[in-house]
């Protein structure tokens, strides 16, 4: 538990985006331990921000909800995403994979390349 | 796009008070569950395996809320709970809350009164289409000390050519007589080019206007007439146009009627009022060319060509100029320095009412800032008066930040009700205050309290509230907890800092109010030193009547076209007039001659040519010239100096004469007698009469053209000699004023009944109104600064009252200890002294800087008066002293056991 990181602030909708994406109609729960589960459980999902973050992905139009049953049959709300849901991974993948590389040539950066 | 969505359903959220705490409980209970399974699954014990689930989960409560501010509109929802929890505050202090919103109802009301004023005379555009086009323009020749002296009809040809303007008119304001029908009635009405509706760029509402091309030289016989002329006099005939009025004797076409909403540009009321426009050329037919220097004295006003600023189009004009005097050196000789000055038409109607009204809105913003200052320092008080519930509060959790929220919020509350209070006691009393307003003022009618006023006082009110509650909101809130607490329910001694603030905040009252009062005394001495002014000449018990002579186009119809002709009317009207009661003197004049009672642009200006002077006199002087009859000087009191007055011997056939005042003799014939000299003027076609006009004598410096000054060049023309068409009769004598007009009427229109008679008036009231504006800045800022005393009064008082409470205790054990209670009176008026001082210097640095600035207002009085200085000063230390009176009497008699005791 001790090594497991937060979730970075800001990235947390794009996973959560992301697991829908891949993984279609989720509940809370499932989608926190997917998140978990794809970082390698190197992440741990405060659960808490997970229903405020859901709540305003669906004002913002990018998921819907509605109550159904979960496996063992309890009541429970699934997350799905809309048409606009679907788009929006795209653009902010690639935003982070341009951050993502503008951050590993600085990494990769050497005193010479400056010269 | 997102957002906004986002934000819609938020605000819809908290408008609806949805709701989804139900959701999330649902939500949570179902995550707990579904976490303990795995937990269960992952070998855990039932219990160990809950209590892992619920530490996963967080803080259930700090879920729900960041839940809840996703849901709604955070900062909206606290705003409305602090509303309601400031109206609350406000209904457990009633007296504390009155006291707050009458200061800022006092401060706001009267600071949006003098905006609608100023909104409506200098901020609202005139009422026609793209009124920044609109400029007025001004030809001066200041080489030789002449404004306004008008154009020519090649002048105004070059203006209308150049280029700069889409259309030039000159209009000229006066009456018309309307004969026919009934009484002939005498109308408001204006000569104009035909190009002046043009350059209004307005339509009539049935007919036309008038045909801007149209070239006929003199008047064209058409007329357009008023929305309200037509409905009064003409009973709404639909089929107005194309019949014919007489006006003037002259038949009239209507060629069209204003809209109902249309107002005359002008500066007056009566000139906006304007009900019928005749169409002239301003020149009278062929042969007599119109020549380049014979100036039509009429104003002019143009449309400035799309694009173009008034800035812009001034640099062209002096390029213009320039051409012009160079083409034409005989017209503009150098020393003359002929000039074109365009003026943007607001500004001109409004004139020199600018700084008077700057003036107010001056005044009235130091009360409304000593109010704010008052309030202020209320709300001082009664933050340490709530520095224990503050700490409190702040001991139970409360944020800092969402404590000032809500103290600003109270503090806003209370400024935006008295603004509101104010603007609407404004609201209702409005006809009333109006009646204070001088009729003289501009656009007097366009004065209302409208939307735009309401928006003013709104905003006044809100950045007043932010200034001035924002400061005690941070003061109180930020707080020695322990300190405050230990202190046992005493809860009084507030911050240091905050009674520092307060001190400043009177000292600043103070001195405001200082500022005022200085600025109120040396208007009242100007105006009381105008009022006081040795006229040189004698309005009691002098009446002036007006009436005026037909002016047809065609000069063969003109019964009164010589000297000889009219003066047979003039003297047969003036023997009649002499047989009413109470009439012991009488006499006539044209109406430039009413002492007082016309405005600048109203002036005759003659050119002057002096004989023996004739080579230099290439520009010649221009000079303000009345035509009167021989028993005005005697019936207005005015006294010879040299020479003599008219005489019956001066008539048309003899030798023409004239009389000047002292200030043209000392202008114009410097260290030598004029009696004997002789003139020559020019006639209105720019060719100088042959006939000399003698000067025979010379009349004392008089305030007839200017209360405030007395040495403007004048002439006076004998009547008999040079025919006027605007007359006004004069009457002294004990005569009844409400009989008179009547009477005077019937004697006139005796001789000729189709002469109108109008505008009777004492020539006391001309007196009174030319002083109109003068008296209502002056009351007015009179007025504001018994105010700001008055606030000021209040401020120390409260202060000191402050202080004795908070040491209290102190003075109890002075007076325990054997302290004599006329020392601690002393302490107590020492400190109101203090502070009265600090006030007072602070005070009259700014009272210099102002009355500096106010210069141009006085008259007859330094800026640096040191009699008001000082008197002023010593008020307010007297009623600094008188405030701080009663707390030190408290303090006083105070009993120290008591209060010890107690405390």
């Amino acid at each position: 538990m001790k090594d497991k990181q937060d979730v970075q602030q800001g990235t947390l909708s794009l996973m959560v985006l992301k697991t829908l994406g891949v993984r279609g109609q989720q509940h809370g729960w499932g989608i926190a331990r997917r998140i978990e589960q794809i970082s390698g459980d190197l992440l741990a999902v405060n659960q808490g921000t997970l229903y405020p973050l859901l709540l305003k992905l669906e004002h913002e139009g990018s998921v819907t909800s509605e109550w159904g049953a979960s496996d063992n049959n309890r009541r429970a709300r699934f997350y799905e995403l809309t048409k606009a849901g679907r788009k929006q991974p795209q653009a902010e993948t690639r935003n982070w994979e341009q951050t993502a590389a503008i951050i590993a040539r600085f990494f990769n950066v050497k005193a010479e390349d400056l010269l | 796009m997102r957002f906004l969505r986002r934000f819609f359903i938020r605000l819809s959220n908290f408008a609806t008070a949805k709701r989804a705490d139900q959701r999330l409980r649902e939500e949570l209970a179902e995550n707990v569950a579904l976490q303990t399974e795995e937990n269960l699954r992952a070998g855990m014990s039932p219990a160990e395996a809950r209590r892992q689930a619920a530490l996963k989960l967080g803080a259930a409560q700090t879920i729900r809320e960041h839940h809840n501010a996703e849901q709604g509109l955070p900062l909206a929802e606290n705003l409305l709970l602090d509303i309601r929890y400031a109206f609350r505050m406000l209904l457990r202090s009633p007296g504390f809350s009155l006291i707050v919103i009458a200061t800022m109802a006092l401060g706001v009301g009267a600071t949006t009164a003098i905006y609608s004023v100023i909104d409506a005379t200098l901020l609202h555009p005139l009422p026609y289409p793209h009124p920044s086009k609109l400029v007025r323009i001004q030809a001066n020749l200041p080489g030789v000390g002449a404004h306004d002296i008008g154009f020519s009809i090649p002048e105004l040809r070059d203006l209308q050519n150049s280029g700069i303007f889409q259309n030039v008119s000159l209009w000229f304001f006066g009456t018309d007589t309307l004969t026919g029908s009934g009484q002939p009635t005498r109308i408001a009405g204006k000569s104009v080019s035909p190009t002046y509706f043009a350059v209004l760029g307005v339509h009539a509402q049935l007919g036309r206007t008038f045909d801007p091309h149209d070239a006929t030289p003199g008047f064209n016989n058409e007329v357009v007439i008023s929305d309200g002329f037509w409905k009064r006099a003409l009973g709404a005939d639909p089929n107005i146009v194309g019949k014919t009025l007489r006006v003037d004797n002259d038949p009239a076409l209507v060629v069209g009627v204003m809209p109902a909403s249309f107002r005359d540009q002008g500066q007056t009321n009566e000139q906006v009022g304007t009900e019928l426009w005749a169409a002239t050329g301003f020149y009278p037919d062929p042969p007599s060319q119109p020549t380049r220097n014979a100036r039509t004295p009429y104003s002019t006003i143009a449309r400035l060509q799309p694009g173009l600023s008034p800035e812009d189009a001034q640099q062209h004009i002096d390029a213009l100029v320039a051409s012009l005097k160079k083409q034409y050196p005989a017209d503009y000789p150098s020393q003359g320095a002929w000039t074109i000055h365009l003026t943007p038409l607001a500004e001109s109607l409004v004139g020199n009412v600018r700084q008077s009204l700057i003036l107010l809105f001056g005044a009235v913003g130091l009360v409304l800032l000593i109010s704010c200052v008052n309030v202020a320092n209320l709300l001082l008080a009664r933050a340490s008066a709530r520095g224990r519930e503050m700490a409190v509060r702040q001991a139970l959790g409360a944020a800092r930040m969402r404590l000032v929220r809500q103290l600003f919020t109270e503090s806003l509350l209370l400024f935006v009700l008295g603004g509101v209070a104010g603007f609407a006691v404004l609201f209702c009393a409005r006809k009333f205050l109006l009646q204070f307003v001088p009729e003289s003022l501009p656009r007097l009618n366009d004065i209302s309290i409208s939307w735009g006023v309401l928006a003013f006082a709104i905003v006044v009110s809100v950045a007043a509230g932010t200034i001035f509650g924002l400061v005690p909101a941070f003061l109180t809130s930020r707080l020695n907890l322990t300190a405050t607490l230990r202190q046992e329910g005493r809860g009084s001694s507030g911050s240091r800092r905050s009674s520092r603030l307060r001190h400043v905040l009177v000292i600043g009252e103070l001195a405001l109010s200082l500022v005022l009062m200085v600025a109120a005394g040396l208007l009242l001495r100007s105006f009381w030193d105008l009022f006081n002014v040795q006229l040189g000449f004698n309005p009691t018990r002098v009446m002036a009547i007006e009436s005026s002579l037909p002016n047809p186009n065609d000069p063969s119809t003109d019964i009164y076209r010589t000297a000889t002709q009219e003066s047979v009317f003039l003297r047969e009207t003036l023997r009649r007039i002499r047989t009413l009661p109470g009439v012991e003197e009488t006499a006539v004049s044209d109406r430039q001659a009413i002492p007082l009672g016309h405005g600048q642009n109203d002036r005759r200006l003659v050119p002057l040519v002096r004989e023996g002077q004739e080579g230099q006199d290439r520009q010649p002087p221009l000079l303000d010239t009345s035509i009167v009859s021989p028993d005005y000087f005697h019936v207005l009191g005015m006294s010879l100096v040299r020479g003599r007055f008219f005489a019956d011997q001066d008539l048309e056939s003899t030798p023409l004469v004239a009389v000047i005042n002292q200030a043209a003799a000392r202008t114009y014939w410097p260290n030598q007698d004029p009696v004997g000299k002789r003139v020559r003027m020019l006639g209105r076609l720019g060719r100088a009469r042959p006939d000399a006009t003698t000067i025979v004598g010379v009349v004392a410096d008089a305030h007839t053209e200017s209360l405030a000054d007395a040495s403007v060049p004048q002439m006076y023309l004998d009547l008999y000699q040079r025919p006027a068409k605007f007359l006004a009769f004069y009457l002294r004598g004990p005569v009844d004023p409400a009989a008179i007009s009547e009477q005077v009427r019937t004697q006139i229109q005796a001789v000729d009944p189709e002469l109108p008679v109008f505008h009777p008036e004492t020539l006391k009231d001309v007196l009174a109104s030319s002083l109109s504006v003068r008296r209502f800045s002056m009351e007015m800022v009179a007025l504001f600064a018994i105010t700001a005393l008055l606030l000021a009064g209040l401020g120390i008082y409260g202060t000191i009252s402050f202080l004795v409470n908070e040491q209290s205790r102190e003075i109890a054990i002075r007076l325990a200890l054997g302290a004599q209670r006329s020392n601690i009176l002393r302490m107590v008026l020492r400190q109101g002294l203090t502070l009265a001082c600090a006030g007072a210097g602070v005070g009259l640095v700014g009272a210099l800087i102002v009355s500096h600035l106010m210069t141009n207002l006085l008259y007859g009085v330094s800026p640096y008066d040191l009699s008001i200085f000082a008197g002023v000063t010593a008020v307010l230390t007297a009623v600094a002293i008188a405030a701080s009176y009663v707390p030190a009497l408290r303090a006083m008699r105070l009993d120290p056991l008591t209060t010890l005791q107690s405390g």
